[in-house]
């Protein structure tokens, strides 16, 4: 089934059945092991609730029953077992998403040892998964959960065309990576524009070296991939032998079966635009171009095409494709009615991913757009479950959903907003105010740090 | 900026404020922060005359002639100075071409001067001086990836502003720079030893050189570890006039820094120190400034396994001086949102806006030009919509050595071009 980010918007149902074949059965290999630990009701009355819907929603409580939102209203009366909450003058939204983090593949200490995120010995490395590198012991995965983040997909790096499976993880400390994985939640293909894979394979002499070779690599795989998924289509249908295994190719088929969503590194608008063309040829969607820079001056076809941006607020500079980065290109995106993300690709700007969106709403503000908290706050919570195929699951403070919610102390909007308690699936995972829902790794295991610690 | 003419001007035609060919303009109405004994002041006036602050006071006062600024409900502060950056000596990182930050090997130590290398032209300068940022300390950078071992001395530091013309220079050779602790190793060769052998050797070469100046030049004096050039450049340093920007993370490098200091008596500054809050006390005792990175809370390194979001906090509390900077230099503009950041962990508020503008310029002697509004200073100044260290607040008027600046950048125009999508003309033939 092809995933479409605009019908699953309307419909909100379509993506039943579109999640991995490999996570609907337990039992499977590589598949998710996470479970929620039972949690009793919980009453978080009079809070300011951003639904990460677009709408704010004052003076209100938010009942959570067995990790789902069961309730969203005012003056709810709780089961005798509840825990209550009491958030007057707090704010309460979903759980922070970021759709580009490497934690855990490029863990803390930055040694090469952990140096776990680019398979960079071939252009096509689309046999490779992230989550074969992600150290659940990462101590950025409990400074990320103090800035309210419960959710995040895990990329492969840049250096490669094709760098292989991203994995969708739940921000929960365990000891592997299946028991972080978010049940249902597709696999992500990394892709990658520009100046990096030219740059990598050109520096060896070998191809890509160029723009141009970038595409001949993208189009002699997706060629490959298009024969072995009709072979494999063939096979099931009864017609011929089912092809031998080929970890890449099974994983650009699924991608043209619509099962794995692509997740396209890709700076530049005429790249984009032509990562557009390719996607006509071999006819599959990009879910997503990350980082983006120059969205802004295609907003219009990204629209069209229904292709979300992940951006950063103001990165720009670094490198030649990110030269023309300006801090109206969140809000530009959206004003066009594009879907805009604000990832983070960083373990310190993945803690204060709401102040990243705050900047960026500010930008939209002084350019003359009209956009509210409520409205901003989309970008780090439901649009970026969509582009995660969880929006069924996550993002959205809405009956039915997983409770996966963050309390702050004040608008999250502002620089001195924190996290004051993070749920995740109903389950209190931090608490600012209480040392023992505050979680260390093993790594950072008697490294005490200041009063106040790393969170 | 055209100061120094302007001065003489000023010096010339007397000190009426009246003067209608003075340049004279006046803030009205907002909340002065003058990081100054004068603390804050409501409702309050700040008048600029010929690049400098001629007076700060409360309620509102417009001399004949005078440019008026309105700040009725704004904020006023001194311009932001970034206690570190490369502006001016980058333009794009990964353009080898555009990058004069650094150097590599050992050739040039203390003496490399990364003054002779500012472009005033540099787009960066526009981006961050419309969001604040007025002044900036660019030092040189550490040889990273360098296949010879490289000095730890990185070459001198100098203050610049941001105003875009070729006046640029306020302090050239501002601070030494070097680096101890695991960089330092890298440079040396492999070890913090290595590295803390070169800088004493450095150091007291200095000092043998100062009293034998006319012995070595006649070639009658033993070899020193480096060059003509850098025992020249270090001479202030080890007479305690020019600060050494020292950077170290790991508490055990920070007391070696703050035991060479004392041998040596120089100024401190230390750059970095993700665990200085565990030496708070001795850094206060010995007079060291620290450069603060306050969202640097994780071990990114076995050097900075203890970093902390309260560093800053607590070292403040001991009575350090602190400064906030992260290096940035495209994004110098979040100077602000740094010195948020340790404000939302402890950072009592006038010690985050002092981080960020009067403390770097008191930290490099500077203290009587700039950083703070008050009479005689040099008249950097912004007025800002809302709380400066606010992520969602933005100057409304920026001004370098008294000279508004255009809200103009290239991030601005290429805003500018792109906004309206549906204009018939091609981008290449809107807005140029």
């Amino acid at each position: 089934m092809r995933w479409l980010m605009g019908l699953a918007a309307l419909g909100g149902v379509l993506l039943a059945g579109c999640g991995a074949p490999e996570d609907q059965d337990s039992a499977a290999a590589f598949a998710s092991r996470y479970t929620a630990a039972p949690s009793a009701p919980l009453l978080i009355r009079g809070a300011t609730v951003l639904t990460g819907a677009g709408e704010r929603l004052d003076n209100t409580d938010v009942l959570v029953i067995d990790g789902k939102i069961e309730r969203v209203g005012e003056d709810l009366s709780a089961p005798r077992d509840a825990r209550i909450v009491d958030a007057a003058g707090r704010y309460v939204t979903p759980g922070i998403i970021d759709v580009h983090s490497h934690l855990g593949v490029y863990a803390s200490p930055g040694v090469d040892a952990h140096s776990d995120g680019n398979e960079a010995t071939s252009p096509n490395t689309s046999e490779v998964w992230a989550e074969h590198s992600v150290w659940p012991q990462d101590p950025g995965f409990a400074t990320a959960l103090a800035g309210g983040v419960t959710t995040m997909q895990i990329l492969p790096g840049s250096a490669n065309l094709f760098g292989g499976r991203s994995v969708t993880v739940k921000n929960v400390f365990a000891r592997t990576v299946n028991e972080m994985k978010f049940p249902g939640a597709p696999h992500g293909l990394k892709m990658a524009c520009g100046e990096n894979p030219k740059r990598v394979y050109g520096s060896r002499g070998s191809a890509p070296s160029t723009r141009m070779g970038n595409m001949a690599g993208y189009r002699k795989a997706w060629i490959a991939a298009s024969q072995y998924r009709d072979k494999r289509q063939a096979a099931l249908d009864g017609q011929g032998e089912m092809p031998d295994r080929d970890l890449a190719l099974e994983t650009l088929a699924d991608v043209l079966d619509g099962e794995i969503l692509v997740h396209n590194h890709c700076y530049r608008a005429d790249e984009m635009a032509a990562m557009i063309e390719l996607s006509r040829e071999f006819d599959y969607q990009i879910t997503a171009f990350h980082h983006a820079v120059e969205s802004y001056k295609i907003a219009d076809l990204l629209a069209t095409n229904n292709i979300c941006s992940a951006l950063w607020a103001d990165w720009w500079g670094f490198k030649m494709e990110a030269y023309d980065g300006i801090v109206e290109n969140v809000a530009f995106v959206d004003a066009a009615n594009a879907c805009a993300i604000v990832h983070s690709d960083s373990d310190i700007d993945i803690q204060r991913l709401n102040q990243e969106a705050a900047k960026a709403m500010a930008a939209g503000r002084r350019a003359g757009l009209e956009i509210s908290e409520a409205h901003a706050l989309r970008w780090i919570t439901s649009n970026a479950a969509k582009a995660l195929g969880i929006d069924d699951q996550t993002g959205t403070i809405r009956v039915g959903l997983n409770a996966d919610l963050v309390i702050w102390d004040r608008t999250p909007f502002s620089v001195y907003s924190q996290a004051q308690q993070v749920y995740i699936d109903g389950v209190l995972m931090y608490d600012r105010n209480d040392s023992d829902f505050q979680p260390v790794t093993d790594f950072a295991l008697g490294r005490v740090s200041a009063p106040g610690g790393m969170q | 900026m055209k100061y120094g003419h302007r001065t003489l001007l000023f010096v010339l035609v007397g000190l009426s404020c009246a003067m209608a060919h003075a340049e004279v303009t006046v803030i009205v109405g907002g909340t002065v922060h003058t990081m100054s004994d004068a603390g804050t002041l409501q409702d309050a006036t700040v008048v600029m005359e010929d690049g400098q602050i001629s007076a700060v006071r409360r309620g509102r006062y417009v001399p004949d002639g005078a440019t008026v600024i309105e700040a009725d409900g704004k904020v006023v502060t001194p311009g932001l100075f970034a206690a570190r950056s490369q502006l001016g000596l980058v333009e794009v990182n990964a353009v080898a071409g555009t990058v004069d930050g650094g150097q590599q090997g050992d050739r040039y130590t203390a003496a490399f001067d990364v003054a002779d290398s500012f472009n005033p032209d540099s787009s960066l300068l526009a981006v961050n001086r419309v969001a604040g940022v007025t002044r900036a300390v660019i030092v040189p950078s550490p040889a990273w990836g360098a296949e010879q071992p490289s000095a730890v001395f990185s070459g001198s530091a100098a203050v610049v502003h941001l105003g875009g013309d070729d006046d640029f220079l306020a302090v050239r050779k501002a601070a030494v720079v070097a680096h101890i602790g695991e960089t330092g190793g890298y440079l040396a060769g492999g070890s913090r030893s290595a590295a803390l052998l070169s800088l004493t050797e450095a150091l007291e070469d200095a000092i043998d050189y100062k009293a034998h100046r006319d012995a070595y030049d006649a070639g009658a004096r033993r070899a020193y570890s480096v060059s003509k050039a850098d025992l020249e450049a270090l001479q202030s340093v080890i007479s305690g006039e020019t600060p050494l920007m020292l950077s170290a993370h790991r508490a055990s490098d920070i007391r070696v820094a703050i035991d060479l200091a004392d041998r040596f008596g120089l100024r401190l500054i230390l750059v970095g120190g993700a665990e200085a809050w565990k030496h708070a006390d001795r850094l206060a005792a010995s007079n060291t400034t620290v450069i603060n990175s306050p969202q640097s809370n994780l071990p990114s390194g076995f050097d900075q396994l203890a970093a902390s979001l309260s560093n800053a906090r607590a070292l403040s509390e001991a009575g350090v001086r602190v400064l906030i900077a992260d290096g940035s230099s495209h994004n110098a503009r979040n100077l602000t949102q740094l010195a948020g950041n340790a404000v939302a962990h402890g950072l009592p508020w006038q010690d985050g806006l002092a981080a960020i503008t009067s403390a770097p310029a008191e930290a490099l002697g500077l203290g009587d030009k700039f950083g703070k509004l008050a009479t005689g200073m040099v008249a950097d100044v912004v007025v800002w919509d809302g709380d400066p260290l606010e992520v969602t607040a933005h100057p409304v008027a920026v001004f370098v050595e008294g000279e508004r600046v255009p809200s103009e950048s290239r991030q601005s125009l290429l805003r500018d071009r792109y906004q309206a999508l549906d204009d018939a003309r091609p981008p290449a033939y809107r807005n140029r």
